[in-house]
């Protein structure tokens, strides 16, 4: 019998995908683990494939629409079986946008409750506004259904890609204003945030300038800035690394070190290897890193809400820049992997993120994060965690320095390795004997081999 | 620069004006020989004699409605007060006569006449003699309203008011006679309809005229204290009003207190309330505040008085509750 394939999650942070292509079309048959299409998730671009049999009968979506998940792109069946009951079913959300996406295993929550659906539901909720003071302020819609949020809040939440649903507001009853935007957007992308302060007023200006010719003199000039839309990915990194650096207490390590004995140590290393790879700092890095992690396995770990989750594994995600974005491939078991194994992965995994060519297994699980700048001549820096991680090591770069040796001033080098740690899983001192421990094997490399 | 006093600044423009148009002159209530109840019109009569600086009897009606007369036939009258309170004897000449003769005639008469004089709470002359009337007048089409602030704007606008062919009523801030301020030797002259920065700032907009300027800045100077950083705006005229320079402020800060020291109730506040949500509803981050009189007839008393009116307090405590620092 014919069914709807709904679109599946095909990461774990996925909401929605663009269907980029599709591999089989109307009349295929296809068998359980076929390849159906490929869909651009938040993170990449990945492979839909099929856990059913039978052969294609209608395709809802077209090449380069965007889908929610669960919402219905294919139906499948038997040749000839009539299936226009089934498409009019899958169609009608399509026509409603604002419905839950009918995916059967999960019932959406309109049909949960009968009675709420009959009712209209914006009619009531904009005939009832919830009560002002009452409210607490906390995330999320006050009660009554209505989230309160100031005009200006409103405009700039839309601006700078912020759902005002994960925004807590400091305003009577809970209202959101400017302030709770900005902070949210505050060490979400830079560029975007100052971008919209100079177009905020300058949108509002030319909507009442057209309205009432009195203002004329008031509108700015158009052109005066362009609105960049912003990818999946974008927009997914922006409200991710909000929700960190909002809800993540994070505290901040430094240790400057001399690289000096691990860039002999990397020259010996390379010189072994030959032909067969090279191994980066970023790569010893990372490896110091992961033993470290064995070592003080505290530092391994997330804040689940009511626990401390102690991961078994060390699983290490190195965050690589791409075009307009950022992924963070993993390193599985970098602490069991000898150096030339992680060099490999890496320089691997990162070809590939670049390409968009990961697989959702490949960015996700990671149980720490490096993040390497010392590329681009930064000196230090401090990185936003990767939730639900507790910590993650920003990498500076190395530069020559005066340093002191036995009382007297000599050239020398020097580099900063900064930590990021959630204060609700690492305190001061765990997170300092962590960072110790990675700095010490940096400083005698030999450790890494062992 | 001079710095001369507010009362001066009134006094040069009439007297520049009255050298410069001969057609321009001066009648009311102690104008001539006492030189003015608050000596606004010192020495003009020695300078220009009885044929130009006219003493009338306590009239106003009368004398309004002469007024009303002479610029029909084409002379400039400025008309003089003793308080703005009295003008509410004369009201059926300013509303009736002056403001409605340019469109009743159909275009046949222009009424360049100046209504000035001051106004606005005084100090314990008692509720007939102490209100603030502007949203009674700025109510009034054909009639501008001009409530200079400070002495350059003071002399500026009431240049403008003798020039303008339209009927002015001008509201000179009884407290604010004595108070200085730099005046250019040079003629200007300030444009109805063109508001003044008072104080720049990025936080919160302050909208007052008149004396509450003065308070208002005041306030601010203690809200810098808290790092509350305001941003005064005087319209200086409220008919015709300044909107624009009112909606770019509070598109800036995102928030908005008015602060008037007229009577809450249909007070010109409210106008300025609907014109800041009408073009700043995307832009505005907090309800529109306002400073108002209480709601009662002005006391006698002198604590009584000041408990009344808007002081530097009352406007601290509503830019609080427009940041939200407050309830």
């Amino acid at each position: 019998m014919a069914q709807i394939i709904g679109l599946p999650k095909l990461s774990p942070t996925m909401e929605e995908g663009v269907l980029v292509k599709w591999v089989k079309k109307v009349g295929d048959k296809v068998s359980p683990g076929d390849l159906v299409a490929e869909v651009e998730t938040d993170k990449a671009n990945m492979d839909f494939t099929i856990e059913d049999e039978g052969t294609v009968l209608h395709l809802f979506v077209k090449e380069g629409e965007t889908v929610k998940l669960g919402a219905p792109v294919a139906i499948l069946g038997k040749p000839g079986e009539d299936i226009a009951a089934l498409i009019a079913q899958g169609a009608a959300p399509a026509a409603a946008p604002a419905a839950a996406p009918p995916t059967p295993a999960k019932p959406a929550p309109v049909a949960a409750s009968p009675a709420a659906a009959a009712k209209p539901a914006p009619v009531a909720a904009a005939a009832k506004p919830a009560p002002v003071v009452a409210a607490a302020p906390g995330p999320g819609p006050a009660p009554g259904g209505r989230l309160l949020a100031s005009p200006l809040a409103k405009t700039l939440a839309v601006e700078l890609g912020i759902d005002l649903r994960t925004v807590t507001g400091s305003g009577p009853g809970g209202r959101i204003v400017e302030r709770d935007v900005r902070a949210a957007a505050s060490d979400g992308p830079r560029a975007v945030a100052t971008t919209a302060i100079v177009a905020a007023p300058a949108v509002a200006s030319t909507a009442a300038a057209s309205a009432d010719t009195a203002l004329a003199t008031v509108g700015e000039q158009a052109g005066d800035w362009i609105d960049v839309p912003a990818s999946n990915m974008r927009k997914r990194i922006a409200a991710r690394l909000t929700e960190a650096k909002r809800d993540v207490p994070h505290f901040y390590l430094m240790r400057r070190f001399d690289p000096a004995p691990l860039l002999a140590f990397r020259t010996r290393l390379n010189a072994l290897l030959g032909d067969r790879g090279k191994v980066s700092v970023n790569d010893l890095i990372v490896k110091s890193a992961a033993l470290a992690l064995r070592r003080v396995p505290a530092c391994n770990a997330a804040w689940v809400g009511d626990a401390i989750r102690r991961y078994q594994r060390v699983h290490v995600g190195i965050a690589v820049a791409i075009e307009d974005g950022l992924v963070t491939p993993v390193v599985r078991d970098a602490d069991l992997k000898g150096l030339g194994v992680v060099a490999a992965e890496v320089a691997d995994l990162a070809k590939r993120a670049r390409e968009r060519a990961l697989k959702g297994h490949e960015i996700t699980g990671s149980t720490f994060t490096v993040s390497n700048l010392g590329m681009f001549n930064i000196e230090r820096f401090t990185a936003i965690i990767n939730p639900p991680e507790a910590a993650i090591l920003a990498v500076g770069g190395i530069s020559d320095e005066p340093v002191v040796k036995d009382g007297a001033v000599v050239p020398g080098k020097r580099m900063t390795l900064t930590l990021s740690c959630d204060h609700r899983v690492i305190d001061g001192a765990l997170g300092a004997k962590l960072l110790a421990v990675i700095v010490e094997q940096l400083e005698a490399p030999e450790a890494l081999a062992l | 620069m001079a710095v001369i006093s507010y009362r001066e600044a009134l006094n040069q423009a009439m007297r520049e004006e009255m050298e410069r148009d001969q057609d321009v002159f001066v009648m009311g209530e102690e104008v001539g020989h006492y030189n003015g109840a608050y000596k606004v019109t010192q020495g003009l009569l020695q300078r220009f004699s009885e044929r130009r600086v006219v003493d009338t009897p306590i009239a106003e009606m009368g004398f309004a409605g002469i007024g009303v007369g002479a610029a029909m036939v084409g002379l400039r009258p400025i008309v003089e007060f003793m308080t703005w309170n009295f003008s509410l004897v004369a009201i059926d000449q300013i509303v009736n006569s002056a403001a409605k003769m340019f469109q009743m005639s159909g275009g046949q008469f222009n009424i360049p006449i100046v209504f000035r004089g001051p106004s606005g709470p005084a100090v314990q002359v008692g509720s007939q003699h102490s209100q603030a009337l502007e949203s009674w007048y700025a109510h009034v089409p054909g009639l501008a309203v001009a409530l200079p602030s400070t002495a350059y704007d003071a002399k500026g606008l009431l240049k403008t008011a003798i020039r303008d062919d339209n009927p002015v009523v001008f509201m000179e801030g009884e407290t604010l006679y004595g108070t200085t301020g730099e005046v250019p030797e040079a003629e200007y002259l300030i444009p109805f309809g063109q508001g003044d920065i008072k104080r720049a700032g990025a936080d919160i907009t302050l909208v007052a005229w008149s004396r509450m300027v003065h308070v208002c800045l005041d306030a601010a100077k203690v809200l810098a204290d808290d790092g509350i950083d305001c941003e005064v705006v005087d319209p200086r005229t409220l008919r015709p009003l300044d909107v624009p320079i009112i909606v770019d402020s509070v598109r800036k800060t995102g928030r908005c207190v008015i602060a008037e020291v007229g009577w809450p109730s249909a007070g010109f506040g409210a106008e300025i309330a609907y014109q800041v949500q009408r073009h700043c509803l995307d832009a505005l981050d907090a309800p529109v505040e306002r400073v108002c009189s209480d709601d009662v007839p002005m006391p006698y008393a002198k604590n009584l008085e000041d408990e009344v009116q808007p002081q530097v307090a009352d406007v601290v405590a509503a830019v609080r509750r427009a940041l939200y620092l407050d309830a």
